[in-house]
């Protein structure tokens, strides 16, 4: 499942898209979870937002390997 | 997009009179228009440039949300919004929103509300760029 990144997480994971295994079933929690334990370093910034198919998505969302997913850091336009 | 919303998120500088040209109207008597420009100091930080960031195609369905409800709740006829990517010099506009209305106080609440509304939902990302580092506006608690 190829997650696209923008911002401050892009900064932190080195790359404006990441892949990641769903291992036959993620959440948009599992996925944030998945972030936190991968990279250390996004603990140090705000919660982000995954957006599913450029909706803002909640948690129990289930995800899948069509959806187009990005991770969304608190935004800053304007 | 609905006829009445003109949406851009654009790499060249912007243009207020193509905003303004978009939202006249015979049955507008209001015009009102929100210019963001870059500012040198932010708090007592000086600042060199911004680089804005966007995840276009839900940047504008968002601010296509955003028109919408602004053009029902406030009687709008017409909205233009345009935002920059890339690099934004001092004194170069970032945003603007030029929106028309019958009577003048639906304008000034409509463009007010947009440009709030932008500011907390929309995906664009801001790199502010100082005399001493940059960093991601917003980005830390």
């Amino acid at each position: 499942m190829r997650v696209i990144c923008f911002g401050i997480i892009k900064d932190v994971i080195g790359n404006a898209e990441i892949e990641v295994d769903t291992k036959g079933g993620m959440t948009v929690a599992d996925l944030k979870a998945f972030m936190y334990e991968k990279f250390h370093g996004l603990h140090e910034y705000k919660s982000f937002m995954v957006s599913v198919n450029q909706e803002y998505a909640t948690d129990d969302l289930a995800l899948h390997s069509t959806d187009e997913i990005a991770l969304i850091p608190p935004v800053s336009g304007g | 997009m609905e006829a009445n919303f003109n949406i851009q998120i654009l790499e060249e500088p912007l243009s207020l009179q193509a905003c303004y040209d978009f939202v006249i109207d015979e049955k507008c008597g209001g015009v009102n228009a929100f210019v963001g420009t870059v500012r040198r100091w932010n708090k007592d930080k000086e600042v060199t440039h911004l680089d804005f960031e966007a995840y276009i195609p839900m940047a504008i369905s968002e601010l296509s949300k955003i028109a919408t409800a602004a053009k029902s709740t406030f009687d709008l006829e017409k909205i233009a919004i345009h935002h920059r990517t890339g690099i934004v010099k001092l004194t170069e506009i970032a945003v603007i929103i030029v929106v028309s209305s019958k009577h003048r106080k639906a304008s000034f609440e409509g463009c007010e509300f947009i440009i709030d509304e932008l500011k907390k939902h929309v995906p664009i990302w801001k790199k502010e760029h100082l005399t001493d580092g940059s960093y991601w506006v917003n980005a830390r608690p």
